[in-house]
């Protein structure tokens, strides 16, 4: 059967592509621009780790240092993490997942990538027009936002307008998953994938325009001036960081719960069992998106909110540990006694669950309110969240290219080259970010231009590890590549899986299915 | 694939139930876009009480009053279009809709009125005036041009969507059958309005 890529629609050429309502064009519409921000703020880390190989000005000015460390969070976090993997394989994989032949609002979800692209630009045109570049760092903290010189209105504008791509998209997979499952898709036979998808679309619903509003009122602030966060007319920055982390701490589970459905996804098929615990992963990725909701103060406790409040955001704090633990020792029990293939995908899946591990433990030091007290603001913060969304979502999404990649593009990349890529990856990466909770411990501040000499050693192992880890990126990527125009071409379901998308040929036909499938067992039953 | 298959996926892609519930989603969500306002309303309300009480007197209420009437009849003739529609007979639910434009154009000119009235008196965002006062007040007048502001693009908003849906009933995209573009036009002018009905007491009544 025809794939969709020979399906052109109304139009011709690129045209074909940019005003496309097919979803799986619209994901890979996604995939380049997303891919293209992701290496620009690698480059970015990279220059940082290497302006710290030693104490004093070693290649730049602190300008440009506060500047870039900025950008490597803005583009990270707005453009690269958050959208990744819903925008993505959300996008490619939910309709075909649930037996569908689009999204609800097909139109709508090419809108949402144009809006994506607008944001995107926005964001860009900032660093070269105005005061120049952004030094306020990703959180774009009020006071200092209100005064500094740079192009602080644009940049925030452009994160405006990347949240309402993202509500869009949210709307458009909750409306999806409730309106179009296929005959006999049940909600318990949903694949984990959709539920991780469906819970993290509620939070982009409902957390988003949160983080649009305070956007707003700073450009707002900083256009006319009308003082709700400025401390010179009455206003008080706590508000903004209340407001900021309404959104932003939900908000990285925006980021890890996807990376989660596409673990819960590779796990079961590369140990050739049913998922151990499906209720409890499905509803535990509800549970994290609604406790999620409820822990931002965590972000304050040094920051002069009252006792109470800190010791009530605490207490969320651990409780949203509870349903993330439940994922890991579910998919530990699935592997258990299981028949392990180690194939590319399940490499990644289970650096996933070590890395996650780590990160959501060290996480815990800093939600207790006696230590974090010591970590606040140190490199320790800087290696937790790496590796959670590093080693989490940033793993999860190289196995998910590396899980789906035969389905979307037909082809199977050089499995031999992944296992040196990966080696390359996860070393690069602990030497990196490891050495990180050390200097944090011993109280390195972060977002710090210069460091005293005592440091140095740490910050010398680091800036080795972000060397390795970028030729373990050259090296995967490269190989992915390759493999886009050169692959070899490969069956329906090289890794008999059980999920719907496997059903259907590689690449999939225009509208999915050649007739809608009825649905009759769960998603992880293999035959 | 044969035709006929695509034309059953036409249909099927017309899905009122799915179109209802994308809306309320979006509506949702505006409703915490109106929330982080009204979080700091209530934190400042609450640090600032003398302050607001003396700088909400000084708003003019019976422009308020009439403007939430405007509103809120505007919210009946809304309604009343789109049953007309679903009862199959267009003209009316077409005049209904006009007098719906109408109210919001009137809405707006109002609040253009009265914040034209304010700014004469050099009380606006930043004005040296304005800064001569405590903090509080200071505040207040932030919000009220933040919230009030940001509530007006909505109706300015909303009109477009529905001089839009005119042109749709004019052409019969919408049409007695198939009239759920209007149905959530009209829920998303409901939405604006409610928003007023908690705007219009929290700036210009309680004092």
């Amino acid at each position: 059967m025809a794939s969709f890529y020979e399906n052109h629609g109304r139009h011709r050429g690129i045209f074909a592509w940019i005003f496309s309502t097919d979803h799986k064009r619209i994901g890979l519409l996604y995939l380049f621009p997303i891919l293209s921000f992701f290496f620009v703020a690698v480059a970015f880390g990279f220059l940082m780790r290497l302006e710290l190989i030693a104490p004093g000005p070693t290649i730049m000015s602190p300008q440009t240092y506060n500047a870039l460390f900025t950008l490597h969070g803005v583009i990270m976090v707005f453009l690269f993490v958050i959208p990744s993997i819903p925008a993505i394989f959300g996008n490619f994989f939910l309709p075909i997942q649930i037996g569908a032949r689009d999204v609800a609002f097909p139109r709508l979800n090419l809108l949402s990538w144009w809006v994506y692209m607008a944001g995107g630009v926005l964001v860009l045109l900032s660093l070269f027009t105005g005061g120049g570049p952004i030094d306020t760092g990703w959180t774009f903290y009020a006071p200092y936002s209100l005064r500094t010189a740079v192009n602080v209105p644009l940049a925030v504008f452009g994160v405006f307008v990347l949240g309402i791509s993202n509500i869009l998209t949210g709307i458009n997979f909750v409306t999806t998953t409730h309106r179009l499952r296929a005959p006999g898709m049940t909600w318990l036979r949903l694949p984990l994938f959709v539920w991780a998808i469906y819970a993290t679309a509620w939070v982009q619903i409902l957390a988003t325009p949160v983080i649009g509003i305070t956007l707003l009122l700073t450009l707002i602030e900083r256009l006319v001036g009308v003082g709700v966060f400025d401390p010179a007319k009455g206003g008080d920055p706590l508000l903004y960081q209340h407001l900021f982390w309404i959104y932003s701490h939900p908000a990285v589970y925006i980021m890890i719960l996807p990376a989660m459905g596409v673990i819960s996804e590779i796990i079961p098929v590369f140990a050739r069992k049913t998922i151990f615990g499906y209720k409890a992963i499905a509803f535990s990725s509800i549970a994290i998106a609604a406790v999620g909701s409820f822990v931002w103060g965590h972000h304050m406790f040094v920051s002069g909110q009252s006792d109470l409040a800190s010791v009530i955001f605490s207490f969320f704090t651990f409780l949203v540990a509870v349903p993330s633990a439940i994922k890991v020792f579910n998919w530990v029990a699935t592997l258990y006694k299981g028949s392990i293939e180690l194939e590319p995908p399940l490499l990644f899946a289970l650096t996933f669950i070590f890395l996650f591990s780590v990160g959501g433990l060290t996480g815990l030091f800093q939600g207790a309110l006696a230590t974090d007290v010591h970590l606040h603001d140190t490199y320790w913060v800087v290696g937790h969240f790496h590796y959670i969304i590093f080693g989490g979502m940033g793993f999860g999404f190289f196995g998910a290219f590396h899980y789906w990649f035969p389905k979307m593009f037909g082809r199977m990349y050089g499995k031999k080259w992944v296992v040196p890529a990966w080696v390359l990856l996860f070393v690069g990466f602990n030497v990196l970010f490891f050495p990180m909770l050390i200097l944090g411990w011993e109280g390195m501040p972060r977002r710090y231009y210069d460091y005293l000499p005592p440091f140095q050693t740490l910050h010398v192992i680091s800036t080795i590890g972000s060397w390795i880890l970028i030729a373990g990126m050259l090296l995967m990527f490269g190989n992915l590549f390759y493999a886009l125009f050169r692959g070899e071409k490969t069956g329906d379901n090289p890794w008999g899986a059980a999920t719907l998308e496997w059903k259907t040929s590689s690449p999939p036909p225009a509208e999915n299915f050649e007739t809608i499938p009825v649905v009759d067992r769960g998603p992880y039953e293999f035959r | 694939m044969n035709f006929g298959d695509r034309r059953e996926t036409m249909e099927t892609h017309k899905d009122y139930m799915g179109a209802k519930l994308g809306m309320w989603l979006f509506l949702l969500s505006e409703i915490l876009l109106f929330g982080g306002l009204f979080i700091l309303y209530s934190s400042y309300r609450y640090k600032f009480a003398a302050d607001f009480h003396l700088a909400a007197g000084e708003l003019n209420r019976i422009i308020g009053t009439v403007n939430t009437l405007v509103l809120l009849t505007s919210s009946l003739t809304m309604v009343l279009s789109v049953s007309s529609m679903q009862k199959g007979n267009r003209k009316l639910s077409a005049l209904f809709l006009i007098a719906t434009i109408i109210f919001g154009f009137l809405f707006l000119s109002l609040k253009y009125v009265e914040w034209a009235t304010k700014v004469e008196h050099h009380l606006y965002p930043n004005s040296p005036r304005l800064l001569e006062r405590k903090s509080g007040e200071v505040l207040f007048y932030g919000l009220y041009y933040a919230m009030t502001g940001l509530h007006g693009l909505h109706v300015l908003a909303g009109i477009l969507l529905l001089v839009m849906m005119l042109f749709f009933i004019k052409n019969e995209r919408i049409h007695r059958a198939d009239f759920v573009l209007l149905e959530n036009s009209g829920l998303y002018w409901h939405l604006v309005d409610i928003i007023w009905i908690f705007l219009f007491p929290l700036f210009y009544l309680i004092t």
